[in-house]
């Protein structure tokens, strides 16, 4: 009847164990020997058959024979194999005399490939493992959100600007930079509470500086009678706004290698101006 | 509806003109923030006092020089190796070596062997970095972050070079709570303690409602009020999941601080570092 019951599960009619695909069949039975669904390898379809399972570590020998297929209770009969291979080889050996050699060959095939695997989780624990920690979907979302508004409402920018400039102030650069202008200041009003008369001179100075500008000036609309006329007037121009711009940054070119003294500047400002001016035009020629 | 009653408002503000009471100051997460109790107070003492003596003393002191380890987990992928280099070019005097399959609880002896102070490893998920566990070595603290929105140099908008080989300043800004502030003395101990003016280079760890947003730029005074930066290196986000006592372990490790999510995600307002 074990034909039967292939001609009828094993291709016609629907077997529930068994798994198409485009290339084989497998058959998800438990007992099943080698997991695909062939007529000597279905343990539905054969009455005298055999496979090797394993629970917690250990392996057993399990068998069905004709006499038992009344009682599907007993029909199953369990064998521990010993731990030892060549010994459980034996043991196979000697619970399966007299079967036939397929089924023999592949349960000894199937407790090898057990042990391999046995084995290997046995090394694998005692390596580090790796534990997976899900993720959980709602959580990233609302993660992922509140940073980009905290980034948002971090202005990251701004801050670093900030926090660059109060170094400046509070002088943590030292020397470097050239433009501490309280610092200029401070000098100057130290400069003026020492004595009048170096004020004096002071103000001659500032005089003379308006002179010079004005006379400079004069000179760059005399430039305009150049062919680019219209050219050099607005460079001119610019270049006024500039010195004045750069005068009250009092701000040096060479970005902060030269560091100039404060009190120094105040006594020959008009000789840095031309020294100014004169490098000016050659820049701006040298843009355009 | 609330359109209506901003304009309405408006409209009476212009109807007074000068005798209109002052704006309301719009009210913000941070000006909402629930009070923490572990705010560090400025002049507080027994901050002070502990931070004297606590691991980082001797790095403040200018005892040690920072040596820094990067290292990976099992297998990097291409980015996150990129990663690390990049790293390492932001934080001076550190070494990327790769971590064949090592356990961590044998190179952190070999670490302090060799005389490393901080060890940083990278965890790599689906080929992007995404967690971060920063541990100082002769026995000092370990924080485990998470890692998010990372860039590498070359996918930030700009045209700059290379970050030189200068020291770069350091700023942490928004560490405020004791929890805060001891995060922020971890990442300042990275970096050797005098900057190299010369470089120009700042490394920012910005803390913002639990994030830290590292960048990392370089800056020009353009004139006393107004500075220019351009961003080079390497951005990444942090969130900072568990603070640990010793070296990483962990099984035995007493934990300063873990993040609980039941019971720390449930108020909007509430921060903690």
């Amino acid at each position: 009847s074990s034909q039967v019951v292939w001609d009828t599960l094993g291709n016609r009619q629907f077997c529930s164990y068994k798994i198409t695909t485009k290339t084989q069949n497998f058959c998800r039975n438990e007992y099943n020997l080698t997991g695909l669904c062939n007529r000597s390898s279905c343990p539905l379809a054969n009455s005298q058959y055999a496979t090797v399972r394993e629970e917690k570590g250990r392996c057993y020998l399990y068998m069905k024979t004709i006499e038992r297929a009344a009682f599907p209770r007993r029909l199953w009969e369990r064998v521990l194999l010993s731990k030892n291979y060549e010994k459980a080889l034996e043991e196979i050996d000697e619970n399966l005399i007299y079967w036939p050699r397929f089924i023999r060959h592949k349960c000894k095939q199937r407790f090898t490939k057990i042990t391999q695997y046995l084995i290997r989780i046995r090394k694998l624990t005692l390596k580090r493992q790796r534990k997976l920690v899900p993720l959980r979907r709602k959580i990233e979302r609302r993660e992922k959100r509140r940073e980009e508004k905290a980034l948002i409402a971090a202005q990251l920018d701004n801050a670093i600007e900030k926090e660059l400039l109060e170094r400046l102030k509070q002088d943590t650069y030292g020397d470097i930079y050239n433009f501490p202008i309280h610092a200029f200041d401070k000098a100057l009003q130290q400069q003026d509470a020492e004595s009048e008369s170096e004020s004096d001179a002071e103000k001659e100075d500032d005089d003379e500086d308006m002179d010079k500008r004005e006379f400079v000036e004069a000179d760059d609309s005399d430039l305009s009678d150049f062919e680019d006329m219209d050219k050099l007037e607005t460079s001119s121009e610019e270049e006024q706004e500039e010195e004045e711009v750069e005068k009250k940054a009092s701000h040096s070119k060479s970005k902060g290698k030269t560091p100039l003294k404060g009190p120094a500047r105040t006594k020959r400002p008009y000789i840095e101006i031309e020294y100014e001016e004169e490098t000016e035009p050659t820049t701006k020629t040298k843009a355009t | 509806e609330k359109l209506a009653a901003k304009k309405k408002r408006r409209k009476e503000r212009e109807a007074l003109g000068d005798k209109a009471p002052p704006k309301a100051i719009p009210k913000t997460i941070e000006n909402q923030r629930v009070y923490d109790e572990t705010t560090v107070d400025p002049n507080d003492e027994e901050v002070a006092f502990d931070e004297a003596t606590d691991e980082f003393a001797p790095y403040f002191n200018r005892q040690t020089v920072p040596k820094i380890l990067i290292t990976t987990s099992d297998r990097p992928r291409g980015r996150t190796v990129r990663f690390c280099e990049q790293l390492s070019t932001v934080i001076p005097n550190s070494h990327v070596y790769y971590r064949r399959g090592l356990a961590l609880k044998r190179i952190i002896p070999q670490c302090i062997a060799r005389d490393f102070t901080d060890l940083i490893v990278i965890n790599e998920d689906r080929k992007i970095p995404n967690g971060l566990v920063l541990s100082h070595l002769p026995d000092g603290p370990t924080a485990h972050f998470r890692m998010s929105s990372v860039r590498l140099r070359k996918e930030i908008k700009r045209k700059g070079k290379e970050p030189t080989e200068h020291v770069p300043e350091v700023i942490l800004n928004n560490f405020t709570t004791r929890l805060g502030h001891s995060v922020g003395r971890m990442f300042a101990s990275l970096f050797p303690h005098d900057p190299q003016f010369i470089g120009r280079q700042v490394a920012t760890f910005h803390n913002q409602r639990d994030y830290i947003f590292f960048r990392f730029h370089r800056y020009i005074f353009k004139s006393e009020k107004k500075v220019g930066i351009q961003e080079l290196g390497p951005r990444f986000t942090l969130k900072l999941r568990s603070l640990q006592k010793g070296t990483f372990d962990s099984k035995f490790g007493e934990y300063e601080w873990i993040h609980k999510r039941r019971e720390m995600d449930t108020s909007r307002r509430k921060f903690h570092l």
